[in-house]
């Protein structure tokens, strides 16, 4: 198995299926965590101020999206939409279904951070004049990201080895090439171990990333 | 006339009739201390009169303006906030600001103020609570004692027309508690009207005007602070100021 034209295999596919993880992958990870990111925080406000009727939306929202697998949730929209006319391309659904479906569980990551902080800070602020939005920005967001922070890169981490679910929808990312390059030379087994091992590097990377990210938002003076 | 008049102040927890109806009245310049025993009321009705709890019902006037305390609208809740600075039992120092901006936060964000003049007055407070060295520090790095200064300039820094005191020193130890009292002093000499919550006799008899003994959400008794301590009226008071005196 491990012969010299495996070994050829191996060192030619290495930059197709890079190329395709550096166009398509991790892309599609970076956008859809950005849009989670977003409404990760819109629903974690909604549910910490306590919005009539938008928080009951966004509790139904948490609980269909937690329930249901993504690969599902991708197959859904990627059938479903065309029959409401829209004709999105498979890569644009992969960004919308990802983005929706993390962001009901980095919601959920932000409401827990933005509740551990400690109900003096939000009295404070309106003691010195600040209004609820003035609060939540320069108070209580800040700190609950630096709590929510080692979450959310998780849920990155994990984003980035789910974009690989996107093939199921027509996507060619990192594995969909993977998968033409093996059917073409019969060869399985060292390409998915090839790609595995480069979805490992981008999450080593990604890790050191992290943990430069937590050092560079400090901790307020809080020796550790 | 005075600063700030409150009417039959009433609030209640589920069923527990924590203020059932409390009538204050704090003229410019007063330094009015409030006594009674745990579970009083106390912290209750100065929480009430900032609205970090609604009150059930009652009347307000502050600053010449008439308010209805259970009906009271959120603009007319910001616009006393405004006025008024609060100091906390436990500081509550935005723990993701540094001294500096704790201070000028209140002036950048709420009022709009250019930065370079809220660090001038920052400055200018923190000068006075003997905390200007530590513009770069954040709470987690200071001492109790150095905290609750802190909080103190960051309630001066809004030029409030009164500062309200929860307990400032109940959390220290005796040598912070004299550096927050001493801070407090200075600004009753200045004629900083106060309303401050405490547990501090000492406080309450030398620094300030007027005292109010509160006991199980009633006002028992109120005066001047010398008549107060010299020739208390009430059973309650005489009881609580005996098992007080060390």
């Amino acid at each position: 198995m491990f012969n010299a034209q495996t070994l050829e295999l191996l060192i030619s596919s290495f930059p197709k299926i890079l190329v395709y993880g550096l166009k398509v992958s991790v892309p599609l990870a970076l956008i859809a965590f950005v849009l989670s990111t977003v409404i990760a925080v819109f629903v974690a406000m909604v549910q910490y101020a306590g919005v009539p009727v938008v928080r009951q939306i966004c509790r139904f929202y948490i609980w269909i999206i937690r329930g249901t697998p993504l690969l599902v949730q991708l197959m859904v929209a990627f059938y479903g939409l065309p029959l409401f006319g829209i004709n999105a391309n498979p890569f644009l659904v992969a960004v919308i279904v990802f983005s929706i479906c993390e962001g009901a569980y980095s919601a959920e990551t932000m409401r827990a951070a933005m509740e551990a902080v400690p109900a003096g800070q939000l009295e404070a602020g309106y003691c010195v004049g600040m209004s609820y939005m003035q609060i939540m920005w320069h108070i209580i967001l800040p700190q609950a990201f630096r709590t929510a922070f080692p979450s959310l890169f998780n849920a990155l981490i994990s984003m980035v080895k789910d974009t690989s679910l996107a093939s199921s929808i027509t996507v060619v990312e990192m594995f969909t090439r993977t998968k033409q390059i093996a059917g073409q030379s019969y060869n399985y087994f060292p390409l998915y171990i090839e790609v595995a091992a480069i979805y490992l590097l981008f999450c080593t990377v990604l890790t050191f990333v992290q943990k430069k990210g937590e050092r560079r938002l400090g901790n307020y003076g809080v020796r550790k | 006339m005075a600063l700030l008049e409150v009417k039959n102040l009433k609030k209640s927890f589920d069923k527990t009739e924590v203020l059932k109806g409390i009538d204050l009245k704090v003229n410019k310049g007063d330094v009015v201390s409030i006594l009674g025993p745990s579970g009083s009321g106390k912290t209750t009705l100065l929480r009430c009169i900032n609205f970090l709890e609604k009150p059930d019902g009652g009347k307000l006037s502050f600053d010449g303006k008439d308010y209805d305390l259970s009906g009271i609208s959120k603009s007319d809740i910001a616009a006393i906030r405004k006025k008024t600075g609060f100091v906390f039992q436990g500081y509550n120092l935005f723990a993701n600001k540094n001294v500096l901006e704790n201070v000028t936060l209140g002036l950048t964000s709420a009022r709009k103020i250019p930065k370079n003049e809220a660090d001038e007055k920052a400055l200018e407070v923190l000068k006075k609570v003997g905390m200007d060295g530590y513009t770069d520090y954040y709470p987690s790095q200071l001492s109790g004692g150095q905290q609750q200064r802190v909080a103190i300039a960051r309630a001066l820094a809004t030029d409030p027309s009164i500062i309200y005191f929860d307990e400032p020193t109940s959390a220290l130890d005796p040598e912070l508690t004299s550096e927050v009292l001493e801070v407090m002093r200075e600004l009753a000499d200045e004629g900083m009207t106060m309303i401050v919550v405490t547990h501090e006799m000492g406080f309450a008899k030398e620094v300030s005007s007027h005292v109010v003994f509160m006991a199980d959400g009633n006002v028992v008794e109120e005066g001047s602070s010398a008549d107060f301590f010299d020739n208390p009226k009430e059973v309650r008071t005489r009881e609580f100021l005996r098992l007080t005196e060390h």
